[in-house]
């Protein structure tokens, strides 16, 4: 992410009332940017998996971790290094777009892959999921039409899987190798 | 096995479990109901007067034994008026359980009477805090609560119980009694034992030291590493500071104790510091009190950093060899590893060091004028006098102010655990509850309390608890008719302009108000009835005494290292001319 500012830190955490609170207000009094957050339930109903990117400019990530560490609600912290991880976002967007310009406009939503989930005589509700560079990148074409409204989730992410190969199994590593290749 | 109970049953029964023999409290309607079955539970109950006074009450009793403080109150404006005692034991790492009442659970969040947001108002006061939701969950959580209280870096929980949960009357407290075999935490996992290859790494850069200092902290007296610290200190020769919240850790009349560093620290002790070339920290937090300005602390030292709390390894200072974990286990293992090096025989020959202190220590000791006849008494002179007329394990608490920094600097403590006070966050009207608390937990030690005038109108009305339940504590008041502290920083950094800082010397009437409170009440305005009033104090053992001292105003704390200040721009006693290098 954009100048090593921004990390995404993993954080398992208890499902139970309050624990964003403890989070947020311990980011808050020890001045700890976070730059997003994204927060649900996991597969197992008794934690929940709070992903957040944080600016360490505001304070070493060492800090952060070993203070949010102390937090007894929280269960286990995993740094996610940009170039471990998959991470994704959602954006909706609403764009001017009269018939004069709505054909460029769908033409985006296509190299982008985008989807078209409302259209008016005027407007147009787009959303896009991806990388958040690739969603940096579509808001900035976009921009230009005229952005109505937008919002975007925050990100969610999870360790990109091994890339190490079982060295008898190659039938397998074939596999793995083109699949990784789809992935990137 | 299965009883049926109420909830305010099982909390005290929960009590009963953890071994607790006292709390400290004062009830009101949200609480009701859990106070009902103390008059038949063994538990004795200390009724305060204040309820800030039951939390430093229950400090004091955690300082002087070692055992988690216990504390309840009701709702609303008493859970706010623990705020301060819960945030003065996070701050110094105090094991405390403190027990708030609630309004009904259907009631939250409805403004209801007395209700408070007591558990969104103390997280960042509190090490963890629950709200209870359900009569059944109680058992479990007082166990967790003091599991998470007295582990890892100790410090307060708070548990607060909605009224219909604890109340027979209500069928939401029915509960079945049980007692947790154990606790299941699964994010709290305190990292107690050391690396192994750490302590060894310790060990190499102690004997390639030629300038070592120990630097303990409070630390050593949580984990109770007093011991280990000594065999540390003199299996190597060397020296130990010990910060405000370590006083007692290491004996001051130890040929290696540098006694009290920081910002109002002895000259050797700064000093040594910052010209040494190695500091063991040693359950210590580097404290901006003790660093002074913190890109000019020790700037020569490699460091060695063992703490409970990985958060602290880095946090102000990065360390060359950082030890997260138990520091009693730390340095056990350091001791092991250094014996394996060689012991004592490994260690470089540190004559010239040692010379270089004991230079420092000639030049440079604590000193103050004594009084000319007429003048008002000087604190240090009440203070030796009281240190060499008490018993060597006399447990001694104080105040925030100048009195605190005098105490601190000028008694000998020879034992652990007998320096009670706040540190870290500096509560004014901390030292009568804390002494009466510590009274408590050790009724068979002498208790002092030396106060100054503006704290001890913040809480004196704690003696009335003292007197009533027979709590014999004994108070020093240095009456200096100032708030102290403040006028010596408004003298040396203010051009002596004095804003809101006089008090008046008899208004109040300290021994009148002594006397109406239950106490013994003296007052001393010349040397000679010093000792006197204090063998008077000293053989009275059924009631509090209070003995107001009549102190001379002008007299300043030395050394000193001004706020935002190198330790090595340190401010010596005038008598002894220019301070620094
Ligand atoms: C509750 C609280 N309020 C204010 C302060 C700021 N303060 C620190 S020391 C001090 C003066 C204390 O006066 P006194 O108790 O008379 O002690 P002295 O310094 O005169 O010995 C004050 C106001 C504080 N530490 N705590
Ligand atoms: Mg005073």
């Amino acid at each position: 992410m954009r100048g090593g500012k921004h990390h995404i830190l993993s954080v398992l955490v208890e499902n139970r009332p309050g624990v964003l609170t403890r989070i947020a207000g311990l980011f808050a009094r020890r001045g700890f940017n976070i730059y997003s957050l994204a927060v649900a339930p996991t597969d197992d109903e008794r934690f929940s998996r709070i992903t957040m990117v944080v600016d360490v400019q505001s304070a070493p990530l060492e800090q952060m971790v070993r203070q949010l560490d102390k937090l007894v609600n929280v269960i286990e912290i995993t740094e996610l290094a940009p170039d471990d991880a998959v991470a994704r976002e959602l954006l909706l967007v609403t764009v001017e777009a009269r018939p004069d310009v709505r054909g460029q406009i769908i033409e985006l939503v296509d190299v982008f892959e985008g989807r078209i989930l409302n259209v008016g005589w005027d407007e147009l509700m787009v959303s896009l999921e991806g990388d958040p560079t690739k969603l940096d990148d579509f808001e900035a074409l976009l921009r230009p039409y005229g952005i109505v409204s937008l919002q975007r989730t925050g990100r969610v992410a999870l360790p990109r899987i091994t890339r190490r190969v079982p060295l008898t199994d190659v039938s397998a590593g074939a596999d793995a190798e083109s699949a990784e290749a789809e992935a990137s | 096995m299965s009883q049926k109970m109420s909830g305010g049953q099982a909390l005290i029964k929960s009590l009963e479990m953890e071994g607790v023999d006292v709390i400290f409290g004062l009830p009101g309607g949200a609480i009701l109901p859990v106070y009902d079955p103390i008059i038949d539970s063994p538990i004795r109950h200390i009724l305060v007067r204040h309820e800030q006074g039951a939390g430093h009450m229950a400090e004091g009793y955690a300082h002087a034994t070692g055992r988690p403080g216990v504390a309840m109150v009701t709702s609303g404006p008493a859970a706010t008026n623990v705020v301060t005692p819960l945030c003065d034991a996070y701050m110094d790492s105090v094991p405390l359980v403190m027990i708030t009442g609630q309004v009904p659970l259907a009631a939250l969040g409805t403004d209801a009477f007395q209700e408070c947001d007591t558990t969104g108002i103390t997280i960042p006061v509190t090490k963890h805090n629950f709200l209870v939701t359900d009569a059944q969950d109680i058992p479990r959580i007082v166990r967790e609560a003091f599991h998470i209280a007295t582990t890892g870096r100790p410090g307060p929980v708070l548990i607060d119980v909605p009224k219909d949960i604890v109340d027979p009357k209500n069928p939401r407290s029915d509960m079945d009694w049980y007692w947790p075999e154990s606790v299941d935490l699964p994010g709290y996992r305190p990292q107690v034992d050391p690396d192994p290859q750490l302590l060894r790494a310790a060990a190499e850069l102690i004997v390639a030291a030629e300038r070592p200092v120990i630097y303990a902290g409070g630390g050593i007296l949580k984990a109770r590493a007093a011991e280990a610290l000594k065999d540390l200190a003199e299996l190597c020769g060397i020296h130990v500071v010990t910060t405000l919240m370590a006083r007692g850790a290491f004996p001051d009349d130890h040929e290696l104790a540098l006694g009290m560093p920081g910002m109002h620290g002895n000259y050797t002790a700064v000093t040594s510091m910052q010209q040494s070339d190695l500091l063991i920290a040693l359950g210590s937090r580097f404290d901006d009190r003790v660093t002074g300005k913190v890109g000019g602390f020790a700037p020569g030292a490699k460091v060695i950093h063992v703490d409970i709390d990985p958060a602290e390894l880095g946090k102000v200072r990065r360390p060359d060899v950082g030890i997260a974990g138990d520091v009693r286990l730390a340095i056990e293992g350091i001791l092991r590893e250094l014996h394996d090096l060689g012991g004592a025989t490994a260690q470089p020959d540190r004559t010239a060091w040692r010379q270089q202190i004991s230079g420092w220590q000639e030049k440079h000791p604590l000193t103050y004028q004594q009084s000319e006849p007429g003048e008002l008494l000087k604190p240090q002179f009440v203070l030796e006098t009281l240190r060499d007329n008490t018993p060597d394990d006399t447990i001694v608490a104080s105040g925030v102010g100048q009195h605190q920094m005098w105490t601190s600097q000028y008694w000998k403590f020879n034992h652990p655990y007998t320096w009670v006070n706040s540190g870290g966050l500096g509560t004014m009207g901390f030292s009568v509850p804390a002494a009466i608390g510590a009274k408590v937990g050790r009724p068979d030690r002498m208790v002092w309390a030396v106060d100054g005038d503006g704290c001890f109108q913040m809480t004196a009305q704690e003696l009335v608890t003292a007197a009533s339940e027979r709590i014999p504590v004994k108070i020093a008041i240095l009456n200096n008719a100032y708030l102290g502290m403040v006028r010596q920083w408004q003298e040396m950094f203010y051009e002596e302009r004095y804003s809101e800082v006089y008090l008046s010397p008899d208004l109040p009437d300290y021994k009148m108000w002594a006397e109406a409170m239950g106490c013994v009440g003296m007052r001393v305005e010349s040397p000679e009835e010093v000792l006197p009033a204090i063998e008077k104090a000293n053989a009275i053992d059924d009631r509090p005494v209070v003995i107001e001292f009549r102190t001379d105003a002008r007299e300043k704390v030395y050394p000193m290292v001004p706020a935002g200040a190198t330790n090595s721009e340190i401010i010596v006693d005038p008598s002894q001319g220019e301070g620094g290098r």
